[in-house]
């Protein structure tokens, strides 16, 4: 195969491309090594060594953000897994609204990130919002949903998991189509339940798509900026701050270098938690 | 085909005459505010400058508070800088390097007509570089009047009576303290606006806090602003949904009187007058209690200003704009659409008679000489996160005194940032 490809394509259309990729992405992430050991001012800097890491790391709202990062991506992540596969499955049967329902769970997705905080921040509005009226309705007095420390996070999760189970979902769908159908026959022979259908059949052979929903989700969630940045600010107080929140204050107080630092450190994060987990998952993946 | 020959031509000599007129005219690009609610004011002086000179004046905008000053210390650095620019006064400008960026206006024929105190805000030590651009904003507790009268309550001159007057408005069942921490920037007030109070209690304050030998948690007058911001939350004189509360509904619980005090700056009546026309005069002003009646004072903010970045290619035309600004006949159009919400920072301007209720107020304590700038404009050591500080007081999610010691934390970073001697 590789012969092949060297023979019909000369490298030099890879040029263009990797121009693109270095000039881009390249150099400005070593750039950004360089400049988070520095007090930077965009237009002048001085050296400060290891000093902007230890401010940022001291920064007292960083363990909030942290564990808040951690809670929000695994809770982000599980709800879309699940949700995402289930509706996925739901969908692939011989449903005659299936198309219908599909562009309907789909749409939320195509929606600006923006426009969706600024939409759930007026329904979740706790005395004046229709989500918390509707609940009235029925009598039951709901919550502050972003004005209560304890609930905020969550509730930014709930509409993160509503907007992104769309992508979960079709990509679930594109692996459950590409199962083949014999699979499903023998197992009919045999006398399996529908229950026996998903459990034994399209949940393992399903698997690739469910691991890239969880890598997806899980780093989307780990970096996920501006959903909370819009809805609550990372408040009240500090208490739904996430590590880019956090990073984003300290670029808006116009500290460059330390929030340079912070993204070393996010891509530190990241990579820790990544590398290792998408290992374990392309692992214990099935071939069809 | 010969007709349509001649009306080519003629289009082409139509086209030419415009085009040669527009040429004529020079163009100005001011980076301004997207939310200025002067803007009406703005908007009078600009058309009065035009129809004088041969200079137009195109408006781009940008957002407010922090997004706003990221976006010019990039457009700085990327060497992007329009004609004029709208810009906060004091350490946020003060962190532009002006000397380098900015056209030095202490030569200018109008430089003289500026008070002394903005000058000293907008500059660098050498020379001033803008001029003032709205009126002089003054912090303290705006109120409504319909309340106070229907209660009988009188204005507090301590902090005491001030919670006094809480507890009566508390008790006639309306919301006796407006707390908007939907937009955090608002929780700082009852901190910032308490200045005067400091000052009065530690004259020396701002110097020893630059040069880091006093700290908010250890300093008990300035540990009082973060224990007010609570107190009120902690005795239930503030509206139940803080966090779901926003600038604009602030001021609507203010105008229509579900709300008593709203502890603030005068920047929001022009807003409330854009609203609710009619209240406007239902507002008045006080200034902020401290522990003793006879040392009531306000907080002054410095106003916004606009100043001439070097790059520009139109530097003499921009100054032309500045002068124009600032002139008799500048400051008539200005406040032809409609009164200033202040005093201006401009000698000699006689004020109309139009004023607001709560602008009185407040002017009546410039007149007294009772007053105090913010901190922010004495020390250039000021936290980026002391909004978010302040709503963790106000919802006791944390007592005062670790609100305090939080914030000297915060404040380290700017201090390093400034390369500040003693941190």
């Amino acid at each position: 195969m590789s012969s092949l490809t060297s023979k019909l394509y000369s490298y030099k259309f890879f040029i263009p491309a990797a121009i693109v990729y270095a000039l881009f992405f390249l150099v400005p992430t070593f750039l950004s090594f360089f400049f988070s050991l520095t007090i930077w001012t965009l237009s002048d800097w001085s050296f400060t060594g290891l000093d902007n890491f230890r401010i940022f790391l001291t920064e007292p709202s960083l363990n909030v953000g942290l564990r808040n990062s951690l809670v929000y991506a695994v809770s982000t992540c599980a709800l879309k897994v699940i949700i995402g596969f289930l509706l996925a499955a739901f969908l692939c049967t011989n449903l005659k609204t299936k198309g219908f329902l599909r562009s309907i769970i789909f749409f939320p997705t195509i929606l600006s990130t923006i426009a969706v905080g600024i939409m759930f921040s007026s329904l979740m509005h706790p005395s004046r919002g229709l989500i918390n009226v509707a609940l009235a309705a029925i009598g039951i007095h709901g919550p502050d949903w972003l004005g209560d420390p304890k609930m905020a996070l969550f509730s930014v999760a709930l509409v993160d998991v509503w907007k992104g189970v769309g992508i979960a979902m079709t990509i679930f769908i594109a692996g459950i189509q590409a199962i083949p159908p014999h699979y499903y026959e023998a197992l009919m022979i045999d006398g399996g339940s529908s229950f026996h259908k998903l459990r034994y059949i399209t949940l393992p052979l399903s698997r690739s798509s469910m691991n890239s929903v969880i890598m997806l989700a899980f780093i989307g969630g780990i970096r996920s900026f501006d959903l909370i940045w819009v809805m609550t600010k990372g408040g009240p107080g500090f208490t739904s701050d996430l590590i880019a929140s956090i990073i984003y204050k300290q670029l808006q107080g116009g500290f460059y270098g330390i929030s340079t630092a912070g993204n070393v450190v996010l891509f530190i994060v990241v990579s820790i938690l990544a590398v290792p987990m998408y290992k374990f998952l392309t692992k214990v993946e099935v071939d069809l | 085909m010969k007709k349509r020959m001649i009306a080519f031509v003629a289009a082409m000599t139509v086209l030419m005459v415009v085009g040669g007129y527009a040429a004529d005219r020079q163009k100005l690009v001011w980076l301004q505010w997207s939310n200025e609610p002067q803007q009406k004011n703005i908007d009078a002086v600009v058309a009065a400058f035009q129809a004088k000179y041969p200079i137009d004046i195109e408006f781009d905008f940008k957002p407010g508070s922090s997004e706003g000053e990221n976006l010019v210390k990039t457009r700085i650095a990327a060497n992007d800088m329009p004609d004029l620019l709208t810009y906060n006064s004091g350490s946020l400008f003060q962190v532009l390097n002006l000397e380098k960026n900015f056209v030095d206006l202490s030569k200018e024929p109008f430089a003289d007509k500026i008070l002394d105190s903005f000058k000293s805000v907008v500059s660098s030590g050498k020379g001033f570089y803008a001029i003032p651009y709205q009126p002089i904003p003054v912090g303290g507790i705006l109120y409504n009047k319909k309340i106070y009268a229907q209660l009988g309550l009188k204005i507090p001159k301590t902090w005491k009576d001030f919670l006094a007057n809480c507890e009566k408005i508390k008790a006639a069942g309306k919301v006796a303290v407006i707390a908007s921490y939907k937009d955090d920037w608002t929780a700082q007030l009852l901190l910032l606006a308490d200045y005067y109070n400091l000052q009065t209690a530690y004259p020396k304050f701002a110097q020893d806090y630059t040069a880091n030998k006093a700290k908010f948690a250890t300093t008990p007058a300035a540990l009082r602003g973060f224990e007010k911001i609570q107190e009120v939350f902690a005795k239930g004189y503030t509206n139940k949904e803080p966090m779901s509360t926003t600038y604009d509904m602030a001021q609507s619980m203010l105008a229509n009187g579900e709300g008593a005090h709203y502890p603030m700056a005068t920047w929001v009546l022009s807003a409330i007058n854009q609203n609710f026309p009619d209240k406007i005069n239902d507002i008045g002003f006080f200034a902020q209690p401290g522990d003793s009646a006879d040392k009531n004072g306000v907080t002054l903010w410095m106003p916004t200003n606009i100043s001439i970045p070097k790059t520009s290619k139109q530097i003499v035309a921009a100054k032309k704009f500045l002068d124009f600004f600032i002139s008799a006949d500048g400051l008539a159009a200005y406040m032809s659409v409609g009164a200033p919400d202040g005093a201006f920072a401009i000698k000699n301007v006689k004020m109309p008679d139009s004023l607001f209720a709560a602008t009185k107020d407040a002017i009546a304590y410039i007149d007294a000489n009772k007053t105090a700038p913010a901190l922010e404009f004495l020390s250039p050591v000021k936290g980026p996160n002391l909004p978010q500080i302040c709503v963790e007081a106000g919802l006791a999610l944390k007592t005062p005194a670790e609100c305090a010691a939080e914030y000297d934390r915060d404040v380290e970073k700017q201090a390093k940032q400034l390369k500040l001697p003693g941190w």
